[in-house]
């Protein structure tokens, strides 16, 4: 039965694909894996104390938290809407590129500007109505379903690729983790440096895809050329 | 007070060490100032968790490590039980924002960025002077936050220490829980290796990679990321199962590049988030949030870029390692 140590695969996948809770998946797999491996009870409280303890760098999100916080309260938010606003004869789609390489920056630099709820929804969705509008034509509700998707496209895409950006971010240190675990000792810098061609062709193919997207869906819905 | 008096132990760990307690004292805030919220629904577990990690974070060298075991396994309980709640938090009105933001103006982007900054450039410091520069770049992030602090302080006279220390609880809330998965998967991925998961998938795995073909071990690894992260929708569980069983043993042991290997294993795991509904909260949540009509609005946008990437990625892999 040299396949049976594969239980508690079987529980992470099963279990997030059931959506049950992640930490009721995460303690069973860690259980049932460790009931099979016959490590005992203390053993298995001290590796986990000792994982706690030399993975605690990933924690250092608090500390940025304490200053995100306050930043969203003295107007970070409206100095970002406001930079995207100077562009010029803007069409939905470049105003969706220009939101997704702002966020692209902070992102790298660990910084939320507010994502769906608090940028896109309030700030950028009335910004590319009123871009519509500013051209003399009425949104177009299948127009605005497509925008409202690529809006989320871009702020997906910036976010993951650019995260991984910082230097300490938590996907980083996962991976730094995991490969000590293995015996590779590797900076947190390096796993940095390594994903900028990454982050950069990410946000850039993006931008690029939606603005040309876009652009076929005003010439679709708006028939400028027409009138 | 040995410890921080100690020679032997480097100033870099000193600091970080500090920072860690600073870190656990702001969870340690947040559980006390919510047992006695009285607009929490969960007071009494809420308080439990952050309480619990507060502690074990800033006690964490002191601490035996058993002892750090049972506070991790006791901050898990009203985490299972759903009873971490945000309380009643005073978010920003759009008045004060928009106030705040016609007082500081474009210069909110310094103290925003400064964190980013600090680390990258203690960061490069570590990399250009290896020897004479030993701060990590988890100093500088902490350096950044309190430049950052310093400047919203001197900038607005409304922003006193107890703001920072509110704006962090309700920042902490509205993450909750969630935010210990990443160090709950790497002590299941510790315990993994110690049952020799690994090696099992190994020689499963091992039966459709040819002896030594890299280029087949890294496209399955990659595509193995992308697949296995649309079924669990998170590529964190991926990462720590597909490295100790592929990666380390079909392609790092032939003496692939590690940093390039393990980090764009990571990338290819997101290409997998674009593309599945399991990862709810960015892909079905906007659809609602946004008042979209198609379900899978979100998801039909980004299979394309999610695609390319995933090739990019693919071939940035096997150039680099």
């Amino acid at each position: 039965m040299q396949y049976l140590n594969l239980l508690g695969i079987l529980v992470v996948i099963v279990g997030f694909a059931l959506k049950l809770d992640s930490f009721l998946i995460i303690i069973v797999a860690t259980a049932v894996t460790a009931v099979i491996a016959n490590i005992d009870i203390v053993t298995l409280l001290e590796t986990c104390g000792s994982v706690f303890v030399a993975n605690r760098s990933m924690l250092i999100f608090i500390i940025v938290m304490l200053a995100t916080g306050t930043l969203e309260r003295n107007g970070l938010k409206q100095a970002a809407a406001n930079l995207i606003s100077k562009i010029k004869g803007a069409t939905p789609g470049a105003l969706i590129g220009a939101y997704g390489v702002i966020r692209a920056i902070f992102g790298a630099f660990n910084v939320g500007i507010g994502g769906i709820a608090g940028f896109v929804r309030p700030v950028l969705i009335p910004m590319t109505e009123g871009a519509i509008e500013s051209k003399g034509d009425e949104v177009n509700e299948e127009h605005l379903e497509q925008v409202k998707g690529m809006a989320s496209g871009i702020e997906n895409i910036s976010w993951f690729f650019c995260q991984v950006l910082v230097v300490g971010g938590s996907g980083a240190l996962l991976v730094q983790s995991t490969l000590k675990g293995l015996g590779y000792e590797v900076a947190l810098i390096d796993l940095a440096l390594v994903e900028i061609p990454v982050a950069i062709v990410a946000v850039g193919f993006a931008c690029a895809y939606y603005f040309l997207k876009d652009k076929k869906l005003i010439k679709k819905y708006y028939n400028k050329g027409g009138k | 007070m040995d410890f921080f008096l100690s020679a032997d132990v480097t100033t870099s760990t000193k600091l970080l060490e500090v920072l860690y307690i600073v870190i656990g004292l702001v969870a340690v805030y947040a559980g006390v100032k919510n047992l006695f919220d009285k607009g929490n629904p969960a007071r009494f577990g809420t308080a439990v968790f952050w309480v619990c990690l507060g502690v074990a974070c800033s006690l964490g060298r002191f601490l035996p490590p058993a002892a750090i075991g049972v506070l991790v396994f006791v901050m898990c309980i009203p985490a299972v039980l759903q009873r971490v709640k945000p309380g009643s938090t005073k978010a920003p009105t759009t008045d004060e924002m928009v106030g705040n933001y016609e007082k500081i103006g474009s210069k909110i982007f310094i103290p925003a960025l400064s964190m980013g900054v600090f680390a990258l450039v203690f960061g490069i410091c570590g990399l250009l002077f290896p020897k004479s520069f030993t701060l990590s770049a988890l100093i500088g992030t902490g350096l950044g936050v309190l430049f950052s602090i310093i400047f919203l302080m001197l900038k607005n006279k409304q922003n006193k220490p107890l703001t920072f220390l509110n704006d962090a609880e309700r920042f902490l809330s509205i993450t909750g829980p969630l935010c210990m998965l990443p160090t709950l998967l790497s002590i299941l991925g510790s315990v993994f290796t110690t049952a020799g998961v690994g090696e099992t998938i190994a020689s499963i795995v091992g039966n459709f990679i040819p002896e030594g073909n890299l280029v087949i071990a890294v496209i399955i690894y990659c595509i193995g990321m992308m697949l296995f992260t649309m079924i669990m929708g998170n590529a964190f569980a991926a990462i720590t199962v597909l490295t100790v069983g592929i990666g380390a043993p079909f392609i790092l042991a032939y003496g692939a590049n590690p940093v390039a290997v393990g980090m764009l294993a990571l990338t290819c795991g997101f290409c997998g988030t674009l593309c599945t509904p399991m990862a709810a909260n960015f892909n079905i949540i906007p659809v609602a949030i946004l008042e979209m009509k198609d379900k899978f609005g979100v998801i039909k946008n980004q299979i394309i870029p999610a695609l390319f990437m995933i090739v990019f990625q693919i071939i940035m892999m096997l150039i680099l390692m």
